[in-house]
């Protein structure tokens, strides 16, 4: 009997693998279809970022309140899995509670740690519940939000608290049977925040009991993997982006636009200057700006994987304060729609990227991109360092150099630019005009 | 306002001198008729504090800052080539601007073009000047005591994390500086940067400027500070909006040292 269900744990692991391993490689390579950036530099200044920011948290402090019910989940989440690691070892090799022998007494200690955690998760889970479906924090119930993301931060929501519940009426039925010092249920000594529980467990013969207690247990584990699965598909893949995507995060000022070098180039010839190295014309093909996923960056990618659809970007953006049409939240997630839009149609054989879609377009508007103060808020905000910001940018490079479709002022604007030397309709011999009112300007 | 000398680099190199620092003056510092009182201001101040400036005056040419923000990085990266030329032929080293959009993208975005310069924003130059005693406010002036708050430039705050220096020069006009709500790395910005200065805003409920008017005004403050141009005009607009213009005032950090010191 014993043999048997070590096997079907075994199969089950190791589908959960294949499967995990899959979904990792296919959201690598869909990450890949961005262009590759430049050299990352300083190592220390980034693994700090990894620290501070996804680590520790930073900037979710800002809003104290939620900083603290998410860090409940965020650290029941990192120490639970030692839990975890004990269940599949236990699963493998059809033991049970195997560490506890190791520890003596201080097991008791660990597990009841975890089962506070685990009680501190329901706990942020049904508050985060209400905020979002009850109280309706705008932030949540943005247009963006309607339908499929909504859902699916209440599933993982539900979905957390469900595997705690099964974590902790396996641990109280446990007591139950070692207090009755039934089979190989090794004994720990008392649960501090299960120990509650047992009269509930109290009135089943041992059969039974052991039912509830392995049916918890599976209940459990098959939980944690089909969940760990159902992540690459959701927002909540944040728990793993959030640690390479801060590493990735653009370490210059945040004023400071990336320069484009085809085009320093192609200027340079214009005026004449010499190009350093090889002076060829850029690429066939090649485009300006960004239409589609493939122009943007792989950090911009890596950012649309690792939003959390939180919304304290949109929260703080001027443009969206005001009614305007741009959030750029949901630039961030028409980046990752669009993307997992080609990338499916690439595993299926089918045209990719050529599909005759783009996400300029198809996804976002001018009227959203255009109503962009490149005021950095967004920036600011984001507790996982993704940039909105640059991705409208590269938006607005390709409508204007591409399709010369900028708004009428702006092409105004430019116009001025190249005749006056300055973005207003005023005469460039004026420039120094406003000197004439000292007496002597020289 | 007797004799006030602006020399442009040219006239200098003429007479083989060289400005220890290039006052560059900005679009709207040459153009707005608003902003000229705040480019006068700063004048004033140096002449005053006798440093040794000059501006490159008809040579001086837009940053490029506006097309690049809007998508036009060809038009963006002509100027820049063009203004590097000017400014590396006369071997200029250290510029001070009153315009946040020159200063950033002078300081960030000139040196991957081949203009490297030690660049600084007027708050930060007024700011030393206070420091070593150069420029001294005694009792803080006619806004000794003053309601006043500051609205942050986002290109000055969160895009270069300038956010002291303007504020300690409010400090040091003896202000009683009351903060808006959203303020510092929380700022809201006035509505202009981005390019949205050249162009109607799109569709929506509201005015951003007039939200953050809103916000101005809620402080109960008589004088609103600001260190932009473009934030200048936005909030001065906004302050029309609400008819409040009369009681009111938005004023540049330059203007404010210039009235606090009779000059
Ligand atoms: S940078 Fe643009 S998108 Fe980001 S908050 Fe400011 S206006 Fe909104
Ligand atoms: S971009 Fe950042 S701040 Fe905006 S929703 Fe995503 S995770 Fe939240």
């Amino acid at each position: 009997m014993a043999i048997i269900s070590q096997i079907v744990f075994a199969v089950l692991l190791l589908v959960f693998l294949v499967i995990l391993t899959m979904r990792i490689r296919r959201i690598k390579s869909n990450i890949q279809l961005g262009r590759s950036g430049g050299p990352v530099g300083d190592k220390g200044k980034r693994w700090s970022n990894v620290i501070l920011l996804a680590f520790g948290q930073k900037k979710m402090f800002k809003k104290i309140v939620p900083a603290v019910f998410h860090f409940f989940i965020y650290a029941g989440f990192i120490l639970i899995n030692i839990e975890v690691l004990e269940i599949i070892l236990d699963g493998l090799l059809g033991t049970h509670r195997l560490f506890a022998p190791f520890l003596g007494g201080f097991y008791a200690i660990l597990i009841s740690f975890f089962e506070l955690l685990a009680w501190l998760v329901i706990v942020a889970c049904v508050i985060f519940l209400i905020r979002r479906n009850i109280l309706k924090t705008p932030r949540f119930v943005k247009p963006e939000m309607k339908g499929w993301p909504a859902l699916d931060a209440n599933l993982i929501l539900i979905i957390e608290i469900v595997l705690m519940a099964a974590i902790l009426s396996m641990n109280a039925a446990d007591q139950v049977l070692q207090d009755r010092g039934i089979g190989h249920y090794v004994l720990t000594g008392s649960f501090a925040f299960t120990s509650f529980l047992k009269p509930v467990f109290d009135g089943l013969a041992a059969g039974p009991l052991m039912l509830v207690e392995r049916t918890a247990w599976w209940f459990h584990i098959i939980g944690i993997f089909a969940f760990a699965i159902y992540v690459t598909y959701s927002k909540h893949l944040h728990i793993f982006m959030s640690f390479p995507n801060t590493y990735y995060s653009r370490l210059t000022p945040q004023g400071q636009m990336d320069n484009m070098p085809e085009i320093t180039n192609e200027v340079k010839i214009m005026l004449g200057m010499p190009v350093d190295g090889e002076a060829s014309p850029p690429p066939e093909g090649m485009r300006f700006g960004a239409k589609d996923i493939n122009d943007l960056t792989r950090k911009n990618l890596m950012d649309a994987y690792s939003c959390t659809e939180c919304g304290r970007c949109t929260a703080e953006c001027p443009a969206n304060l005001t009614g305007k049409k741009l959030s750029p939240r949901k630039i961030i997630m028409d980046t990752r729609d669009r993307m997992e839009e080609v990338g499916y149609s690439i595993q299926k054989g089918g045209k990719g990227l050529e599909d005759g879609r783009s996400l300029l377009g198809d996804y976002i508007t001018k009227e959203e991109i255009n109503a962009c103060t490149n005021c950095n808020a967004c920036v600011e905000a984001c507790p996982v360092g993704i940039n909105p910001l640059d991705v409208i940018l590269q938006l607005r490079r390709y409508v204007s150099m591409e399709e010369s479709g900028s708004p009428a002022a702006w092409n105004a604007m430019f116009s001025n630019i190249e005749t006056n030397f300055a973005p207003w309709k005023f005469s460039a011999q004026d420039r120094f005009a406003w000197a004439d009112t000292l007496k002597n300007k020289t | 306002m007797s004799d006030i000398k602006v020399p442009t680099v040219a006239e200098l190199a003429a007479n083989g001198k060289s400005p220890d620092i290039l006052f560059w003056v900005g679009c709207a510092g040459s153009y707005d008729d608003r902003y000229k009182k705040v480019t006068l201001a700063f004048v004033k101040i140096l002449h005053e504090v006798g440093i040794n400036f000059a501006v490159l005056g008809p040579e001086e040419s837009c940053t490029g800052d506006p097309a690049r923000r809007a998508g036009n990085e060809f038009l963006f990266q002509m100027q820049a080539m063009a203004n590097i030329q000017t400014l590396n032929g006369y071997e200029i080293k250290k510029i001070v601007t009153a315009c946040p959009h020159c200063f950033n993208t002078l300081k960030n975005e000139y040196p991957e073009l081949g203009g490297n310069y030690d660049v600084i924003h007027h708050s930060e130059f007024l700011q030393q000047l206070i420091d070593d005693g150069r420029v001294k406010l005694k009792d803080g002036g006619t806004f000794r005591g003053k309601r006043i708050t500051y609205h942050d430039s986002c290109f000055l705050g969160r895009a270069n994390n300038v956010y002291e220096a303007p504020r300690k020069v409010l400090e040091a006009l003896d202000v009683e500086l009351v903060e808006m709500k959203r303020c510092g790395v929380n700022g809201l910005c006035c509505g202009a940067g981005g390019a949205q200065m050249f162009k109607d805003a799109e569709p929506g409920k509201k005015d951003i400027n007039v939200e953050r008017t809103e916000e101005a005004l809620a402080t109960g403050a008589n004088t609103v500070a600001v260190a932009c141009p473009f934030c200048m005009t936005m909030m001065s607009d906004g302050m029309k909006a609400k008819e409040k213009e009369e009681e009111v005032e938005v004023l540049d950090l330059a203007e404010m040292i210039v009235e606090a010191k009779g000059l």
